[in-house]
């Protein structure tokens, strides 16, 4: 049994170890992040033998949900876990307001401006700051951008249009 | 106190009124007005159907506690209930007729949304608790959306104006109906008199502020009101939706991607 170049025995998996196998898998959407910089990954625990992931949902309806539970079964099956099962937690309810500061300098350097903070906004009132030129002379274009996450701005100064990830 | 047959026709009500509302909006997809706006309104679809989902994952699991049987899924639910059998407000099944007529749906339904968000307590159920928390969210920014094109519109040109009018006088008898509760949304009205009446008096105070912002009429009290569609009385349009929606699992039982 190999993963990542390494031998693990099923028999001597921890909970430290699955935490940090499941911690790493990266948004479908946007792979510079991971679940768990997301916030996406709540808990991960184990009851009679079981290993028990807690995963919540971004937005209702978000595609890259079901994306992310198989990624979670995959890794759980490649590293020889027999008995796991994913939970699906709704309350309490996610928010940008759990993507830490890593998350939110990674989500930049990948060209996505970061959510400002709070759990919702005016996004005709901000005026966040352009991904590629660092200008805040930037405009709202539309509320509702590539993805129900994120909202679409254009900046006047360098003229191009990035993706904005709205406060939830 | 509410029975389970309660919980799951009340929560029927609301998936089957959310599913339809996103199919229809659903129509727009590639037909909107500018890319943008297309995407807008695919995106609140999206929402709609996220939480529709939500809700009719709940009602199965409502129902399979029931002994005896056959287990039922949010598929099944969705997809192999014939028209009388759906419990969805018949708001959400008109057709989309022109953009404003679509805007004026929307706007009237996600403002109900949001009441019935706010008040879900009253079924005093923690899952429905939970998957309103989650969607009020969603329903702010759809509220924000809608209102600001009702004001675009409404205070537009003068025929931008003259066909809001118009829309809105056909869509208003369509209305009553949100705020009258069916048989198994009494639970409600005895566990709290008079909920109904604040939900709507609620609902009124938002859009009616909006529409007079919007130079908009606002209708008079009395007009007469349809209803039926929560306990399943459902204009000609319901069967044309459903027999898009499900005609692929209705040849081919079963089937998946």
């Amino acid at each position: 049994m190999v993963t990542d170049g390494h031998m693990v025995s099923p028999a001597h998996i921890t909970l430290t170890d699955i935490r940090k196998l499941v911690s790493e898998i990266p948004d479908p959407e946007i792979p510079v992040i991971t679940i768990e910089e997301l916030g996406i990954l709540r808990d991960v625990c184990e009851k009679e033998g079981t290993f028990i992931i807690v995963i919540t949902p971004t937005y209702s309806g978000c595609p890259a949900m079901d994306m992310i539970a198989v990624q979670i079964r995959m890794k759980m099956l490649e590293a020889g876990i027999p008995h796991f099962r994913i939970e699906h937690q709704l309350s309490p309810a996610w928010t940008t307001e759990w993507i830490n500061e890593e998350g939110k300098k990674k989500l930049m350097e990948f060209g996505i401006a970061p959510p400002q903070g709070g759990t919702e906004e005016d996004l005709e009132a901000i005026h966040p700051a352009c991904p590629q030129c660092g200008s805040e002379h930037t405009a709202l274009v539309s509320s509702f951008g590539s993805t129900g996450c994120k909202a679409l701005f254009r900046c006047e100064d360098c003229r191009e249009p990035f993706d904005y990830f709205k406060c939830h | 106190m509410m029975t389970d047959q309660q919980l799951f026709d009340y929560t029927l009500m609301l998936a089957d009124s959310t599913l339809i509302m996103s199919q229809r909006l659903s129509e727009w997809n590639g037909h909107g007005p500018d890319l943008e706006l297309d995407i807008a309104l695919t995106n609140i679809t999206l929402d709609l159907l996220g939480q529709a989902r939500f809700l009719y994952q709940f009602a199965a699991t409502v129902k399979n506690e029931e002994s005896g049987g056959t287990l039922v899924t949010e598929d099944s639910l969705a997809y192999l209930r014939d028209a009388h059998e759906y419990k969805n407000v018949l708001l959400a099944e008109l057709p989309n007729g022109h953009w404003g007529y679509t805007i004026i749906k929307l706007f009237l339904f996600v403002h109900w949304q949001q009441q019935v968000y706010n008040n879900i307590q009253e079924t005093k159920s923690d899952a429905l608790a939970a998957i309103a928390e989650k969607s009020l969210k969603e329903t702010a920014y759809h509220i924000r959306w809608t209102d600001d094109w009702i004001k675009r519109l409404g205070d537009g040109t003068e025929e931008s104006h003259a066909k809001m009018e118009s829309a809105l006088i056909d869509l208003w008898p369509y209305t009553g109906e949100l705020f009258q509760p069916a048989p198994f949304e009494t639970f409600t009205a005895k566990a709290r008199q008079g909920i109904f009446e604040e939900m709507k008096r609620s609902w009124q105070q938002q859009i009616f502020s909006v529409m007079e912002e919007a130079t908009l009429s606002i209708p008079r009290d009395n007009t007469w009101m349809q209803s039926g569609g929560k306990t399943g009385t459902h204009t000609e349009h319901l069967g044309y939706i459903l027999a898009e929606m499900q005609y692929l699992q209705r040849v081919y039982p079963g089937c998946e991607w």
